[in-house]
């Protein structure tokens, strides 16, 4: 016998929604055993893990929080991956747009009044943009490969900050810590509940305002056309290099918009590190939301999950926090994998005669 | 019909005692068939080579040459029929199995890494454990022996196509093969490679190695091989000595003569240019890539003037040039109802009035994963109005379109609103030409309309093109189908290697005549010797 993959002859719609699921099921097995290695009772670990976040109500509100970058940032990613271009640097342009926001409360401690605050997030964004706006053009005007530019900028981004918070933008009353000026009153996020703040709300409309452009518009066409037959594309009349600019502008300013936000409400000022990688989670929410927005906000809600489930592991399980991390890559692992069925399926076949020459007689 | 094809000289096969030896024939095909679904690709094909003999697979694109030696080489199995090696029947399940019989095959598209050295590509073929020091001895030696110097340490990425082409056929001959397959070698060589080429395969021959050779180039053929095997429409139609034919009389048994339909022009003489191409040329983009030379046609309203021609001559580079896929930097060379378009997209195109149906379907005319409805929006959203309002799109207009075009071309489909790829092929078609006519362009281009179309659909789609081109409208059709022409065209045009034959009326062409200008008759520029010899022939 001989398992063999088949190719479909059309792409599977119940296996669009089940990979995801099974995706998840897989990672909490393969979690289960991890757990059963270190010692631990699985099962009580995963319910730590996984159900123990969901409990009480601060740690909803904490759920919200740590999803709403994860959302932001992962309906840029989907709109470029749908559009075949491959933004890996949405880090870098998270980080940027929290330098370029954080300007105003840096420069300017004293400006405390309403226009501050959309002044931050506008600057925000921008600085996603122009720093997505870097691999855009490498790519169109050199043909360099977006994913190696546009990771690479990553770490330009994280040392720039780095930099920053350690020398020129250092809070000189701050002890000389690496860390900048506190943002306050009007240069912070206004907050619903204890901690669910104006991020939130914006991370929510983003989803919801793609899933229309990418529908409804032109452009969303554009995008899809171009994305899964660019000779179809050109045919139409639609430009490449355009679509990748839009998209490295798009996704750069919602990373931008997200670092801002994340600065001026959780971390409440520049410091070296302002992340725990969510601008590289959101390539996993933008995979397990199946690139559609609206799936992004649930893929979103289930990473921010793994975040809290690693706190809660350390805290009550006392292993390190980086189990979210491994958590995160076994997920994206089987996502890919099982994304496999959905234009395939497996088949048991008898094995085929050895191939060989037989001559008659 | 003159300049008899000797088809009755095949002889019937069973004649022959299997244990007669030594075999005759060193490879036979008896009455091979290979359906593909409802498509009959070859239809009793049958196929006899001699040791030593180069002996020539001719057909038109579509006849079934590349499906007959796929089956020969072991990549895809005859649904019936058989092949026999030395006289012994075999089943060739995969090209291992070829290779180990002694056949050998070089692929019109190279498959080298262009990083590694020429010694690490042939490494990579052979079978078992090899010593680079002595391959490269040998490289050296072979290369050496029939002409096709090589050296073993460069890099594949730094040579021409033709040095690439020898390391395949070194490659090939390190295994020592008794019958060496080409498919098209010399489309993609200079005229001097190619003469370089045709000494290495007449010493190949002297020694006793066969050489199926496939080619749509005559002269070639007149030139090089000892016998010929013409297919039409997956058929043997006739077995023939290529050195005493005529590559007139070569073109006519390859393209059938016999079907022949000549229809009277009844398009009104001297209407108003609607389409001019000035002298267009531009370079090649790549090694697979043809350059087309100082173009020159008008089409007048109310015309259909068709492009015949073998594929690969430069067709596809000509249809993106005038649809604007590929803009050209002289805005005369291409003039759209008295606008001067040359440097304009395909959308600009569009709305001077011009539409176009590429020869692919799916990826190119449509996206297959797309409903009909989002189709329609592909190349319609510039030139509708309301189909998008302020950036928005009209789903329900462009499912109006969908549905007024799938009535009127009569397309079948299982659902209102399918996805294309779902479609068949006829049908698919159906629509992707009906979107076009369904806006009443003034100047249509449509490359091979009917290609890989059943007959009903084909006869429907010759019909709408005809029918637009009285009422007035310019249509241009790029079609390798002569039947075609001849049914549809009012003034034919042929291009070959790039370079496009004044437009004859359909009325004053024969076969032969089209067939000469197809080998390059009218071509200007220096092209092989043996393509010039073909107007004298």
């Amino acid at each position: 016998m001989q398992l063999v993959l088949e190719r479909r002859p059309e792409r599977s719609k119940s296996m669009l929604l089940l990979s995801p699921l099974l995706a998840l099921l897989l990672t909490a097995l393969v979690g289960g055993l991890i757990f059963l290695f270190r010692g631990l009772n699985p099962l009580a670990a995963l319910y730590i893990y996984f159900v123990e976040p969901l409990t009480t109500l601060w740690s909803i509100e904490q759920l919200l929080v740590k999803a709403a970058p994860l959302i932001l940032i992962g309906v840029g990613l989907s709109i470029c991956y749908i559009a075949n271009v491959w933004n890996i640097g949405a880090e870098g342009q998270f980080t940027a747009g929290a330098i370029f926001g954080g300007m105003w409360p840096v420069f300017f401690p004293e400006f405390q009044s309403f226009p501050v605050l959309p002044l931050m997030l506008l600057f925000g964004m921008l600085g996603g943009m122009l720093y997505g706006f870097i691999p855009a053009f490498l790519k169109n005007r050199f043909g360099a490969n977006e994913i190696l530019t546009s990771l690479m900028l990553v770490y330009v981004a994280g040392l720039s900050l780095d930099w920053l918070v350690r020398g020129p933008w250092r809070d000189p009353h701050g002890y000389n810590f690496p860390k900048s000026v506190t943002f306050e009153g009007w240069q912070i996020l206004p907050t619903m509940g204890t901690t669910v703040h104006l991020g939130v709300v914006i991370a929510v409309a983003a989803a919801l305002g793609l899933a229309f452009l990418l529908d409804r518009t032109i452009k969303g066409f554009e995008i899809r056309v171009l994305g899964s037959s660019p000779r179809a594309g050109s045919f139409a009349g639609f430009s490449r290099d355009r679509i990748v600019l839009f998209c490295f502008l798009l996704s750069g300013g919602l990373a931008g918009l997200a670092g801002i936000c994340e600065v001026a409400s959780t971390v409440g000022q520049l410091q070296p590190s302002i992340s725990p990688g969510y601008g590289f989670t959101a390539i996993i929410v933008a995979f397990l939301g199946r690139l559609n927005p609206l799936g992004v906000i649930f893929a979103g809600l289930i990473l921010a999950l793994s975040y809290m489930g690693g706190e809660a592991a350390q805290v009550t399980l006392g292993i390190s926090d980086k189990i979210a991390k491994v958590f995160q890559g076994i997920l994206l692992f089987f996502i890919l994998a099982c994304d496999t069925f959905i234009l395939y399926r497996l088949r048991l076949l008898p094995r085929r005669p050895a191939a060989e020459l037989q001559p008659a007689e | 019909m003159a300049g008899s094809a000797k088809g009755s000289e095949m002889p019937s096969g069973s004649k022959k005692s299997k244990k007669q030896a030594p075999p005759k024939y060193l490879l036979e095909a008896i009455n091979i068939d290979k359906n593909f679904g409802d498509l009959k690709a070859n239809d009793q094909v049958s196929l006899r080579i001699e040791p030593g003999e180069i002996h020539a697979l001719l057909g038109e694109n579509g006849a079934g040459k590349s499906t007959l030696v796929k089956i020969i080489y072991g990549s895809l199995q005859p649904t019936s029929g058989e092949i026999r090696w030395m006289g012994r029947p075999v089943s060739i399940s995969n090209p291992a199995v070829a290779r180990k019989l002694g056949i050998g095959m070089v692929f019109q598209h190279f498959s080298l890494f262009e990083a590694l050295t020429v010694a690490e590509n042939i490494a990579l073929a052979m079978p078992g454990d090899f010593d680079m020091q002595k391959l490269s001895q040998t490289i050296g030696r072979v290369s050496k022996t029939y002409g096709l110097p090589l050296n073993p340490d460069a890099t594949v990425g730094d040579l021409s196509v033709g040095e690439r082409q020898r390391i395949e056929i070194v490659r090939c001959l390190l295994q020592q093969p008794k019958l060496l397959i080409m498919d098209e070698p010399t489309a993609v060589l200079t005229p001097q490679e190619a003469d370089q080429l045709f000494l290495t395969l007449r010493r190949l021959a002297k020694e006793g190695c066969a050489i199926l050779y496939i080619s749509h180039r005559l002269q070639e053929v007149k030139d090089l091989c000892h016998r010929a095997t013409i297919l039409r429409h997956g058929k043997v139609v006739a077995e023939a000595d290529p050195r005493t034919e005529t590559a007139a009389s070569l073109a006519r048994m390859m393209v059938g003569a016999d079907i022949k339909v000549v229809r009277p022009a009844k398009a009104r003489a001297g209407g108003k240019v609607k389409l001019a191409i000035n002298r267009l040329g531009q370079p090649a983009l790549g090694p697979f890539s043809v350059a087309l030379h100082d173009i020159f046609l008008e089409v007048h309203e109310g015309e259909l003037v068709a492009i015949a021609g073998v594929a690969g001559n430069g067709q596809a580079e000509l249809f993106d040039a005038l649809s604007g896929e590929r803009t050209n930097p002289r805005s005369d060379a291409i003039v759209i109802n008295g606008t001067k378009a040359g440097h304009l997209g395909v959308g600009a195109r569009r709305k001077l009035g011009a539409a176009f149906v590429p020869e692919e379907r799916l990826g190119h005319g449509a996206v297959a994963n797309f409903v009909l409805s989002e189709n329609v929006v592909l190349t319609r959203h510039n030139v509708e109005a309301g189909l998008i309002r302020s950036g928005l799109l009209d789903l329900t207009k462009a499912a109006d379109v969908s549905a007024r075009v799938s009535k009127d071309f009569d397309v079948r489909k299982p659902r209102p609103d399918p996805e294309a790829r779902s479609l068949s092929g006829g049908n698919l078609q159906k629509f992707v030409v009906g979107r076009e006519m369904d806006r009443r362009p003034s100047i249509l281009l449509v490359n091979q309309p009917t290609w890989g179309v059943d007959a009903g659909a084909s006869a429907l789609i010759r019909q709408a093109l005809v029918d637009l081109a009285r009422q007035g409208s310019a249509v241009l059709v790029i079609s390798q189908d002569l039947d075609e022409i001849f049914e549809i065209a009012d003034r034919i045009a042929v291009l070959s290697r790039g370079e496009l034959s004044p437009a004859y009326p359909a009325s004053e062409l024969t076969y032969e005549a089209v067939g000469l200008l197809m080998a390059g008759a009218h071509e200007k520029t220096k092209s092989s010797k043996g393509e010039r010899h073909a107007i004298s022939a």
